[in-house]
């Protein structure tokens, strides 16, 4: 199997609303794999069937067969094991009300590890890899929820990488991040890949063309193409596609 | 080269806009419009109207504590709270109904607060949003509404007589308790509720699990909301006669006044005196009794209240300064 996320016939309602039809998307495995497409075309709801966090939304109704590393998501009996393998970084930037430490040291915590000097590593690793450890390392104890929504930002990120996630989803990472550190990350991501399947759902049209592999544009809920991203943005076989990336519509 | 002022052009603008006028020149520029001044008077009706609403609350209140005070002066001493009523209770202190109450409501928040919290949380936390449920919170919001003595029927129903505790502490507190709850139980889900959804799904992502989640994040954050609802709660159920008064208080019992059995005078099979009871007693059965003696068991209830309210008030203060987000 050299797939990392399998999507399978899924669809999503909301409700009497349909997020998803009928998906049909193969990721493959230590990649970056870029989504995008026009507000309200399913883009989070893809990422949120991949850890199951669509279970929190009672009104949700899934069908179809999500397969990530091998198994059936359905299938997993624990869920905990799921969510910890898929690091999730959404676009609106929460800082628990926590520590930047306890912040990024509260996945760990969780999955039982509990040795101070493993967990200073691993923190000091994980703000690294999120371009925010300059701007705090002398103030670790401070609240996260103190930071500016930009640190907050890369803090949600560093918190996504801090258990070693095997696949990280990117949903809109850098709306409030300045440009020249998105930049900074987005090196950081090209070195991840090496490590993990990254999956980047953005609205830059262009931040997908400099980083992905492979892309899917979707709309309305619809996979309209999907494939190596240098094609999609220069012979997209879509009408709409080629719309989308020159900035006609959307 | 400028073009001359077309006034036509402006009238055509008066006419567009209706009532919303342009200025024309400088002097009107900084001349408030109607709907500025119109502002400006609701401002000013809207803020007497609400301190009026304040005064109207503050006033009777001030004049009953005092009067109050007044009457019960010449009764209030340190003796007056340490000694047992006696000579029929036309005599005496408070001291039997004063322990009386501390103990009913001490047990009585024992079993609410755990039992409140918790539910709390599972309405708040747990439970899917189905018909089931909002049955449930609407019964709970009703249950709050129920008059005590109703509760107090079914305290001697379940307590005293089904469950077999007959006339006693444990069966006046569990009736208490039972009054207390809804209250306890809403106050927790709004305190609860109030922590953004936001940080729950950080959480959920990161692989915590929902209790996780409650115990690290979401308790801590709502302990101020939680605690003020159980402690206005402890005065209600201070303040309360109907739910004791069948199912666990009597008129008169007398109490060691020294040493170690003064503070715990009462096993939980015993009946005992409350303030509340005391006071009903001294106002309507008892002939003979000084006015200054019921103002005082009064004064008494009524700073036992405010106490433990201004104790709630404290802690939300400084739990709140310690709040996070």
């Amino acid at each position: 199997m050299d797939h990392a996320i399998q999507f399978d016939d899924v669809s999503v309602h909301y409700g009497g609303k349909t997020a998803l039809r009928q998906i049909t998307l193969a990721i493959p495995k230590k990649q970056i794999f870029g989504i995008i497409g026009p507000a309200n075309s399913g883009k989070t709801t893809l990422l949120k069937c991949i850890n199951r966090t669509l279970d929190f939304t009672p009104a949700a109704r899934v069908s179809g067969k999500v397969v990530v590393a091998g198994r059936d998501v359905a299938g997993f009996r624990n869920v905990y094991e799921l969510r910890r393998r898929v690091g999730m970084v959404f676009p609106l930037p929460v800082g628990l009300p926590l520590t930047i430490y306890e912040n990024v040291a509260y996945a760990p915590r969780r999955a039982g590890i509990h040795d101070r000097a493993e967990l200073e590593v691993l923190v000091e690793h994980c703000l690294h890899q999120a371009m925010l450890w300059d701007e705090v390392s002398d103030r670790l104890d401070m609240l996260g929820t103190r930071l500016s929504g930009g640190q907050q930002q890369r803090l949600t990120l560093a918190r996504a990488l801090s258990h070693r996630p095997e696949i990280l989803c990117l949903d809109e990472f850098s709306i409030a991040i300045d440009p020249v550190t998105t930049m900074k990350i987005e090196d950081v991501l090209l070195e991840l890949k090496e490590q993990m399947t990254i999956v980047l759902v953005t609205n830059l049209v262009q931040q997908a063309r400099r980083l992905a592999d492979r892309t899917a544009f979707l709309s309305a809920g619809t996979l309209i193409e999907e494939g190596e991203t240098e094609k999609i943005f220069t012979q997209p076989v879509n009408r709409l596609t080629e719309r989308y990336v020159n900035g006609e519509f959307g | 080269m400028n073009e001359p002022f077309d006034a036509k052009s402006s009238e055509n603008q008066y006419k567009l806009l209706g009532e919303l006028t342009v200025p024309l020149d400088d002097s009107e520029l900084f001349t408030a419009t109607s709907v500025e001044h119109w502002k400006q008077v609701t401002e000013k009706i809207a803020w007497f109207v609400c301190l009026l609403a304040t005064l109207v609350l503050i006033v009777p209140m001030m004049a009953i504590l005092t009067y109050l005070l007044v009457q019960a002066w010449p009764a209030l001493s340190f003796s007056f709270l340490v000694e047992n009523p006696h000579n029929y209770m036309t005599a005496g202190g408070i001291w039997a109904p004063l322990v009386g109450t501390f103990w009913l409501v001490w047990i009585s928040l024992l079993i609410a607060a755990p039992v409140g919290v918790l539910a709390g949380v599972y309405l708040n936390e747990y439970a899917r949003d189905n018909w089931c449920t909002r049955i449930i919170n609407l019964a709970v919001v009703n249950l709050a509404g129920v008059p005590s003595i109703i509760h107090a029927l079914f305290g001697v129903g379940a307590f005293v007589m089904f469950a077999g505790m007959g006339r006693s502490l444990l069966a006046a507190s569990c009736t208490l308790a039972v009054m207390t709850l809804p209250v306890i139980i809403t106050s927790t889900r709004e305190a609860l509720a109030a922590v953004p959804r936001a940080f729950r799904e950080a959480c959920w992502n990161l692989g915590a699990s929902r209790w996780q989640t409650i115990r690290t994040i979401v308790l801590p954050n709502s302990i101020s909301g939680i605690l003020t609802g159980v402690i206005l709660q402890v005065s209600r159920a201070a303040g309360e006669t109907a739910p004791i008064l069948f199912t666990g208080a009597v008129f008169f019992s007398t109490l060691p006044e020294y040493g170690i059995q003064a503070f715990f005078p009462y096993g939980l099979g015993d009946r005992c005196m409350a303030l509340s009871m005391h006071l009903f007693t001294l106002s309507t059965q008892v002939r003979g009794v000084t006015p200054a003696l019921q103002y005082g068991t009064a004064v008494v209830l009524i700073g036992l209240v405010l106490a433990v309210n201004s104790l709630s008030i404290g802690l939300r203060v400084y739990l709140r300064s310690r709040k996070k987000w």
